[in-house]
């Protein structure tokens, strides 16, 4: 084994704001996530989650520290790394079937193969039938299992979500939630998870990440250690969960009341 | 709204550069359809049937066809108030009909022109040569709007080197250079046309360029981390996503590139609309000049209807539009 598939030392980020000022959303973060791990990023608004993804994806870059992904510094953005968006970042003007053929296409493989591929994984996130479909006529849970299929098919050793599946309703969450494990499990990506809900963190993570309110650092890192295969569904009434909600829930309390105090100030100014 | 409403096709030397937003993508989604009345769209009667009681939908359909009625019968009625009051009063000679021209007289106009022909020649002549000036003018103002547009849009250093220059030409009332024109083409249709290209060019540039700077950074991310090169970025997403923008200037810029081509023949030109309404004007024959504008307006509604087809057609992927949106 070849060390760590992510790795983040030392890392700082800072933004140029309008008015001339800087913003830092990181600072001096250290992150190792392994090969075929599934690592959970929680924390209160602001903390920086989504800059964290952005880093490792190589949509931004640092202003300090390493970023290194399966052991190459991260200059741009790499192959083999999927992301999956908060918002819906499906192209409107594709149907289903050419949004979800758009990675092999880009990577230079020839329409019908593409197109051929693109079948095999719109069956595989239950949307077969639907390939003609344009995104507006699809439900919000539809348009996210789009999202799934057009970064997985992609083949992605890493896979980078940010709060994918937050705008969903709790039913549609937790059967999204339950395929996405499934289709994990089939790979052998790194994940890299980014949520505000810690249940759904536990529900799915090997481990869990806690940062700090911003600008974000690591608090703590705890190990989920629930059996797979999980039932999203039914994982949450196990004893363990329990436990282990409560001790990182105690942590990030902390860091909630900080950031909403923050908040409150800031309307308050 | 999109932007055809905000700016009068009179006005030429006023175009916004901040046009109103296109209609929004996804945004009349599923939740929009208990809005959408009578148009009798497949989502629309899926919905209908999924409801437990089908009286409530019957009653609202009906409801819809009279509130229709009702609004034709309301703009028959405003047509005659407006018109018989103008015939009234002219015949009453409360007003002078030698100065606002008169409903009938115009009608008699016409149809002189049709069954005599115009001064000038057939009538269908003078329309087609001052159509052929406003399509060849429309066509090269939008292309190369459209082109430029997406080049400053993405290329930074070109638009900011470029900006004091556009803004500086966009201020001055183009028009004007109709008599410039009249000067380098002579009498021939070119000068007529390049008069159009200079009043459509800037309407498509700004909203062309204006579409790229707009479109969802979601998407640009999406498309790069899935593989897409510079190209392809173009392309596939940003072309794509400035269209609704790009289309909707073309609404205005037809009626723009029929200014054109008036003004352009009121420069000097041997046939045309414009020349047609110059020399009524000239003539004092008020009925004349009305006459060549109910022409020219109506070509321009014929044109109008032809882009909201091709909008349609390029745009198939956008919900259709929703109940809220009044189509002027």
């Amino acid at each position: 084994m070849a060390g760590p598939a992510i790795e983040l030392r030392g890392v700082t980020k800072r933004f140029a704001t309008p008015k001339g000022g800087n913003y830092t959303a990181l600072r001096d973060l250290t992150l190792e996530v392994g090969p075929g791990e599934f690592c959970a990023v929680v924390g209160p608004t602001g903390c920086g989650k989504s800059t964290t993804l952005a880093l490792i994806s190589g949509l931004e870059l640092a202003s300090a520290g390493e970023v290194s992904v399966e052991g190459r510094p991260v200059k741009g953005i790499a192959d083999g790394v999927g992301y999956v968006f908060q918002s819906d970042a499906v192209f409107p003007w594709k149907t289903v079937l050419e949004n979800v053929a758009a990675g092999p296409r880009y990577h230079g493989v020839s329409g019908a193969e593409a197109r051929a591929r693109a079948r095999d994984w719109i069956s595989r996130v239950g949307l077969a039938g639907f390939e003609d479909r344009y995104p507006h006529q699809l439900s919000g849970g539809m348009r996210k299992r789009v999202g799934l299929a057009q970064s997985l098919i992609n083949g992605p050793r890493i896979l980078l979500m940010d709060e994918p599946f937050s705008a969903l309703d709790v039913q549609t969450r937790t059967l999204m939630e339950n395929e996405l494990l499934s289709l994990w499990s089939s790979t052998s990506a790194s994940v890299v998870f980014v949520t505000h809900d810690l249940e759904e963190a536990i529900a799915l993570a090997d481990r869990i990440v806690l940062l700090t309110a911003g600008p974000g650092t690591v608090k703590g890192t705890y190990t989920v250690d629930l059996s797979r295969p999980r039932n999203v569904a039914e994982i949450r009434f196990q004893p363990r969960f329990a436990q282990i909600y409560e001790a990182i829930w105690s942590q990030l309390r902390d860091e909630v009341l900080v950031s909403y105090e923050r908040q409150k100030h800031a309307a308050a100014v | 709204m999109s932007v055809r409403s905000t700016l009068p096709r009179s006005e030429v030397g006023a175009q916004s550069p901040h046009p109103d937003r296109p209609p929004r993508v996804g945004e009349g989604n599923l939740t929009d359809v208990s809005s959408r009345v009578g148009e009798g769209n497949p989502v629309d009667a899926a919905q209908t049937a999924e409801g437990s009681s089908t009286q409530p939908a019957a009653r609202r359909s009906r409801a819809a066809r009279r509130r229709r009625l009702t609004i034709y019968a309301l703009r028959v009625l405003f047509a005659v108030v407006w018109l018989g009051s103008w015939e009234v009063t002219t015949r009453l000679n409360w007003v002078d009909p030698f100065f606002v021209g008169q409903p009938s007289g115009v009608v008699l106009r016409l149809w002189t022109w049709i069954t005599e022909g115009t001064a000038l020649g057939p009538l269908w002549l003078q329309a087609a040569v001052t159509m052929q000036e406003a399509v060849l003018g429309f066509l090269v103002g939008s292309l190369l709007g459209v082109v430029f547009g997406i080049l400053l849009g993405r290329i930074d250093l070109l638009a900011e080197v470029l900006s004091p220059f556009i803004k500086a030409a966009n201020a001055i009332p183009r028009v004007v250079l109709g008599s410039l024109f009249a000067i380098m083409f002579g009498l021939s249709l070119s000068g007529k046309a390049a008069t159009a290209v200079v009043l459509v060019f800037f309407v498509v540039f700004f909203n062309a360029f204006q579409g790229v700077r707009e479109v969802d950074r979601n998407l640009v991310a999406n498309a790069r981390i899935l593989g897409a090169n510079n190209r392809r970025l173009t392309t596939e997403i940003i072309i794509p996503s400035a269209l609704s923008w790009i289309l909707a200037s073309l609404h205005i810029s037809f009626g723009l590139a029929i200014v054109g081509a008036v003004v352009g023949e009121l420069f000097g030109a041997t046939a045309g609309l414009g020349q047609l309404i110059y020399n009524a004007g000239h003539t004092f024959d008020v009925n004349g000049v009305f006459a060549g504008m109910f022409l020219l307006a109506v070509l321009a509604l014929i044109a109008e209807g032809l882009i909201s087809a091709l909008e349609n057609r390029l745009i198939k992927w956008r919900p259709s539009r929703v109940s809220g949106e009044i189509p002027i």
